[in-house]
């Protein structure tokens, strides 16, 4: 104990510059590890693609539906709430491959065995962790907000006729942003359930279920006070606030609440994996 | 130089690394040998920081391998497990590992001259054949020029050329003072290459001495002898102090099922002293050969109490037996 504790003091009084040094070394090879492996670029292609021709697609059948009369109800919701109804369709689905990126990025590590020549070259373990993360924060951000972006325009133009909406119009901007900010969270919170899973298809199924299924099972229970606490604090359901562009009647928390649940829980999901990856054997 | 002390490892209840304490020095190769399970990769990883012990600790020059700053710069290994992305090539998985040790990628290219991958450099390494893999594993382990090696059976699936190349980068990185921690379940791969043994069984240390010493210790020199007059010839030799054990034999009549004498092992008398005690008692000898004690009877010989799966082994044979009686 005394050994650690006297070697720690030492580090502390090591210059700041040698730190930071030393983790954008760390940061360089994250960077080489994630840009060498072929399903790094195939994943965000699919995220793209899937992401702009869904919205294009969805947003071409609801408005030819509601213009042939085959859906005036949709056509209500769409004019209440044209950017929910934009961002909501491709990356509903297109969120997906961000996280199964976010899943792999950790547990192709263990599946191939990387893991021991990563830890190896750095056995401080959590410095691993903390250099994948702001490496994957990166490398997420910028496709999801473009594929944001780029969602918004191509289904502005698509719904026009039924409903027109602008960057300019309150909150609009902010739900484009966040939808942005949304995806690179939620690659966070792969991220971190990859690192605590440790296997792929495991991680996906359980990442799969938390996007996909368990927030539709929560709004069961929106008719019990507790159970909308529940269904509004639940990580992905708070986290999607932000991706509206005005809070629903009725919603428990504001879109940057919202967002601020989801990051709380992605930062202690983190916390949980970096214990367990410093604590177990490798 | 690499430290153990007192380490130890529980997985569960099982103990695969017991109280063990040793020393590798710089300048030689040491050899690490134990039957399979013996806890020899298991040790290494604790060495290596990869495994938490469950008591004492290991350093390397001194410093736990934790507390080192650039470990690839002190310390290379080469685990048996394999530990590279198939679909990575060779030159990307040494660029990262030289890039978060601040090398210049620079030494990447040199690392894949040595080891000859430079034509693959670029290839998947899931492609890699056995050899190359484990060529590519020697390149990580020596990315960082370490004075310390750790190699998990580096010639474990090598083809004899590979063999020879690895037994030579072995001796030639100990001639120039680094320190070797070889491990291995050949012993007679170990009797020529490694200076100085270190033998464990069930994760406890059984002797750490230099190799002729090891050899020496053991048993001693026996001699095989076939005689017609078994019998004769034992009380001779126990007379003299020495030790005469029969073969066992199949057919119970005290000759060999092909008709031939019964062979004696006999210790503790040399085979020149053999002949002379032949000659004057007027007994015939068919066969006085002296038996050179190998590394491979000293191995067995030390580690005959602490096989991993000796028990398991030869509990079913007796089952069966009892089920072909009824």
């Amino acid at each position: 104990m005394s050994i650690t504790a006297a070697s720690g003091e030492l580090e502390s009084t090591a210059t700041r510059a040698g730190h930071w040094a030393a983790f954008s070394r760390l940061m360089k090879a994250e960077w080489t590890k994630i840009r060498s492996v072929r399903s790094t670029p195939w994943t965000l292609i699919v995220f793209v693609v899937a992401t702009l021709g869904l919205t294009a697609l969805f947003g071409w059948l609801t408005v030819h539906a509601i213009e042939t009369g085959r859906a005036p109800r949709r056509g209500v919701e769409l004019s209440l709430d044209p950017v929910a109804f934009i961002l909501g369709t491709g990356l509903g689905l297109g969120q997906l491959a961000i996280c199964v990126l976010g899943v792999l990025t950790m547990t192709t590590e263990y599946s191939t065995g990387v893991i021991r020549a990563s830890l190896l070259a750095v056995p401080k373990r959590l410095h691993v962790l903390a250099a994948k993360a702001v490496v994957f924060t990166v490398l997420i951000f910028i496709p999801g907000e473009i594929a944001a972006f780029c969602s918004f325009f191509i289904g502005k133009t698509i719904v026009a006729p039924v409903s027109t909406v602008a960057l300019s119009q309150p909150g609009v901007t902010r739900a484009v942003i966040g939808a942005g900010l949304y995806l690179t969270v939620l690659g966070l919170f792969a991220l971190a359930i990859g690192t605590i899973l440790r296997h792929t298809a495991g991680a996906i199924a359980i990442v799969i279920f938390l996007v996909l299924v368990a927030p539709g099972l929560l709004s069961l229970l929106d008719s019990y006070d507790w159970g909308a606490h529940i269904h509004a604090w639940f990580p992905i359901v708070a986290g999607g606030y932000i991706t509206a562009d005005h809070q629903q009647a009725g919603q428990l928390l504001t879109p940057w609440q919202g967002f601020g649940v989801f990051c709380a829980w992605t930062a202690l999901l983190l916390a949980a994996s970096g214990y367990l990856l410093h604590r177990r054997d490798a | 130089m690499i430290e153990v002390t007192d380490l130890s490892k529980r997985f569960g209840d099982k103990v695969a690394v017991d109280h063990l304490s040793f020393t590798v020095e710089p300048g030689r190769v040491t050899g690490f040998l134990g039957p399979n399970g013996a806890g020899k990769s298991t040790t290494m990883r604790l060495i290596l920081g990869l495994d938490h012990p469950s008591g004492g600790g290991a350093t390397i020059n001194g410093k736990r391998y934790a507390e080192l700053a650039s470990p690839l710069r002190t310390v290379g290994a080469l685990l048996e497990a394999k530990s590279v992305h198939s679909g990575r090539s060779a030159r990307n998985h040494l660029l990262f590992l030289a890039q978060s040790q601040g090398l210049p990628p620079s030494r990447v290219d040199e690392m894949l001259d040595l080891v000859g991958l430079r034509d693959v450099a670029n290839k998947r390494a899931g492609g890699f054949s056995l050899g190359m893999g484990q060529r590519l594993g020697v390149a990580a382990a020596l990315l960082g020029d370490p004075q310390v090696l750790l190699l998990d059976e580096p010639v474990n699936g090598l083809d004899p050329e590979g063999v020879l190349w690895i037994r030579n980068l072995m001796k030639d990185l100990a001639s120039e003072g680094r320190t070797i921690l070889v491990s291995s379940h050949l012993m007679n791969e170990m009797a020529v290459t490694a200076d100085h043994l270190i033998v464990i069984g069930r994760g406890k240390l059984i002797v750490a001495a230099a190799t002729e010493d090891v050899i020496a210790r053991s048993s001693g020199q026996a001699v095989r002898v076939r005689t017609p007059e078994p019998e004769r010839l034992t009380n001779l030799i126990v007379a003299e102090g020495g030790k005469a054990i029969q073969a066992a034999n199949g057919n119970g009549n005290g000759g060999e099922p092909d008709g031939q004498a019964p062979v004696l092992t006999v210790t503790g008398v040399a085979a020149r002293r053999i002949g002379e005690l032949a000659a004057s008692a007027s007994i015939v000898l068919h066969e006085l050969t002296p038996q050179l004690a190998t590394l491979e009877d000293a191995f067995l010989e030390l580690t005959s109490d602490s096989l991993e799966f000796g028990h398991a082994d030869s509990e079913p044979a007796g089952q069966s037996t009892e089920g072909n009686a009824r």
